[in-house]
């Protein structure tokens, strides 16, 4: 196991992060939770060469704060839609996607790109670095788009890197990183707005196991930090790092968590 | 990290996408700054010609075309030297002076020049004297019909150096020769030398100063002397009527075509009507080859923008995701077609202005300057232009679904 500096020293008395949550719980009658995500009957659907095909059916579920979801389910069952609606980037056909108390889809285009700037981070499959960008110029570019000032964006760039272990390697080009470097550096880049939420569409799909392990290990830490993540997988090594498991089946979701603690 | 450095950064590192839109405008702009370039300075040319010599009329054989003026003895046919006495007795009003002229090879040292011969002023005077005209102070014309407005100054005709400016010279023994600056450079001689023409030995009475015409090449001796070297016998090629003002010029013409029937007249205007169509239609089709090449590398451009989009499509969406709004990413792009239009516009002001400054003097014998003007004209058209032809292709970008970032390469 590749040892991972303390990177949050002041986080949760619960010292290792792989390991469930004792104290979370969406039981209403012993622990009140603030809600992240509210979808209210969210359905979408797509008109292809003719034939309407749902992605979403009558979706109502809740996603608290500073939970850590992982959505599983069958190629085309309909977890990317659903991430990308929680990222504000596709609008349901019908239905309300609440993100605290702010209806997603009756904000403006720029109130939305705003939101994602300021609260959302995004961790990509294929990590979607700029090539020819440097690990800490890619890092820069939420900080850029937030407005920051050139230095505050190279300080925050170099101690993001830092945290994840490439303090090294800040001027390589994303070529010139091994695919577990360079999701490191999207991790990086991932907390560079200090995001309350996480969004991650397949972490681990372009990584060797070890590799796999240390990019679930951050993106833990991140959810002890009480960031809430929503993560897409196929992969059940990184399922299990999830408190709350939603599974997508033909555009049904179910909660398998509450499924095996009923049974 | 901001705009401009995200710009900057992908036009270095993806660079030959957009070279052949570049080359295009440059292209364009480089046409337009040269041609125009060019024509803007022989148009002062012509204008400083006309206000130097708009008072002047050539009498030239009949089947001689001219384009030149400088050069209006150099086209090798001849008519009757008696046309100048001819002249020079008619005494016609607004006639400040004559200056026939006769134009042979020759060689000094082996050196190829230009030999022309000219006739001093004095062997009017003696003519007139002839005539029992010696008191009069003009001994080849009358003052009648002159205006304010006048011609070459003639005030200082005793020094041969004036040869250069008036066009004539009072005094030149048939010993004698003038030689223009740039020949003189040539066969380092100065005033005061000998050399031999014809095997015979000359004296050099002076230098002129550089005028910047093709007299900086000659070399100029008495009409006589130059008719019996050369065996011509008594002809010249061209007869120099140096006006008093541009009005009696205008009426010289009938004159002189009544007393010469068999020559061909014709006023500084006439030598330059050519060259001013020349410049006009020059300045005309410089604006239609920047056009054409503008709108050839406009389409370039949106092309290679288009592309360009495309190939970046996923960058673009996680952009979006990361919080880039469609204005931005719009501004990323016409930001590019900006740099593209003001590095074209610049560069080709830079080389349009080389080009013009070797081909003027060749092409038309001007010289010519940098004109910043055009720099504004070609930095703001061509900006113009790139930012126009990427518009629909930035819209497009900005347009794209934000979602691309999820899909897989």
């Amino acid at each position: 196991m590749i040892p991972i500096p303390s990177l949050f020293p002041l986080c949760s008395p619960v010292q290792n992060p792989k390991y469930e949550f004792k104290i979370r719980n969406t039981n209403l009658e012993t622990w009140k939770v603030k809600t992240m995500y509210q979808l209210e009957d969210v359905t979408k659907t797509y008109e292809r060469r003719g034939q309407t095909v749902t992605a979403l059916a009558n979706s109502t579920l809740s996603l608290a704060e500073g939970e850590f979801v992982a959505l599983v389910g069958p190629s085309g069952s309909g977890k990317t839609t659903l991430l990308s609606m929680l990222g504000g980037m596709l609008a349901p056909t019908s239905g309300r996607i609440l993100l605290g108390e702010d209806s997603l889809y009756d904000l403006s285009v720029a109130d939305r790109t705003r939101l994602r700037l300021e609260r959302l981070g995004f961790v990509f499959q294929s990590f979607n670095l700029i090539p020819w960008l440097s690990a800490v110029e890619n890092v820069q570019v939420p900080l850029s788009l937030a407005g920051k000032s050139a230095a505050e964006q190279r300080e925050r760039a170099c101690d993001l890197l830092d945290r994840v272990g490439l303090s090294d390697r800040l001027e390589h080009r994303p070529s010139e990183l091994s695919q577990g470097q360079q999701q490191r550096v999207a991790l990086a880049r991932t907390l560079a707005n200090d995001p309350k939420i996480i969004l991650a569409d397949e972490p681990t799909g372009n990584l060797d196991p070890a590799s796999r392990e240390v990019a679930m290990d951050y993106l833990s830490g991140f959810n002890a930090e009480g960031r809430t993540i929503v993560m897409v997988t196929h992969d059940e090594f990184a399922a299990g790092y999830a408190t709350r498991t939603l599974r997508l089946v033909n555009g049904v979701v179910s909660d398998e968590t509450h499924a095996a603690k009923a049974a | 990290m901001n705009l401009r450095s995200l710009i900057w950064k992908e036009l270095r590192q993806r660079p030959t996408p957009m070279m052949t839109s570049l080359i295009a405008v440059t292209l364009g702009v480089t046409a337009l700054v040269a041609i125009q370039n060019i024509t803007v300075f022989s148009e002062q040319a012509i204008a400083q010609k006309m206000e130097n010599l708009g008072a002047n009329v050539l009498v030239l054989p009949q089947s001689v075309s001219l384009q030149d003026y400088y050069a209006a003895d150099m086209h090798g046919q001849t008519m009757p030297e008696a046309n100048v006495t001819q002249l020079a007795l008619a005494r016609l009003p607004g006639v400040q002076n004559l200056a026939p002229k006769l134009c042979v090879s020759a060689s000094v040292d082996s050196i190829p020049i230009t030999l022309t011969g000219i006739l001093p002023k004095s062997e009017f005077q003696t003519k007139s004297s002839w005539q029992g005209l010696a008191l009069l102070s003009n001994s080849v014309g009358s003052d009648r019909g002159c205006c304010e407005t006048t011609g070459a100054d003639v005030s200082n005709d005793n020094d041969p150096a004036s040869l250069a400016t008036t066009r004539t010279i009072q005094q030149l023994g048939k010993d004698e020769v003038i030689i223009g600056s740039d020949l003189a450079a040539q066969l380092g001689t100065k005033s005061g030398d000998q050399l031999e023409l014809f095997g015979e030995e000359f004296q050099v009475l002076a230098v002129l100063p550089a005028t910047g015409t093709i007299d900086d090449g000659r070399m100029f001796a008495h009409l006589h002397s130059v008719q019996r070297l050369s065996d011509s016998g008594p002809v010249v090629n061209v007869i120099e009527i140096m006006g008093c003002c541009e009005d009696a010029a205008g009426s010289l013409i009938s004159d002189l075509s009544s007393l010469l029937p068999e020559t061909k007249v014709i006023t500084i205007a006439q030598v330059v009507e050519t060259q001013v169509a020349v410049n006009s239609l020059m300045s005309r089709m410089s604006w239609v080859f920047f056009s054409i090449l503008l709108l050839v590398g406009g389409a370039s451009i949106a092309s290679v923008m288009y592309a360009n989009v495309a190939e970046r499509r996923r960058e673009i969406g996680t952009l979006m995701a990361l919080g880039a709004t469609p204005g931005y990413v719009t501004r990323l792009f016409l930001g590019k077609a900006t740099i593209l239009g003001v590095c074209g516009g610049v560069g080709g002001f830079i080389v349009g202005t080389i080009l013009a400054a070797i081909l003027g003097p060749q092409l038309l014998g001007v010289a010519v300057q940098p004109m910043p003007v055009l720099l504004g004209v070609g930095l703001v058209t061509a900006s113009i232009v790139s930012i126009a032809a990427s518009y629909l292709p930035a819209r497009r970008a900005s347009g794209l679904d934000p979602c691309l970032c999820f899909s897989e390469s």
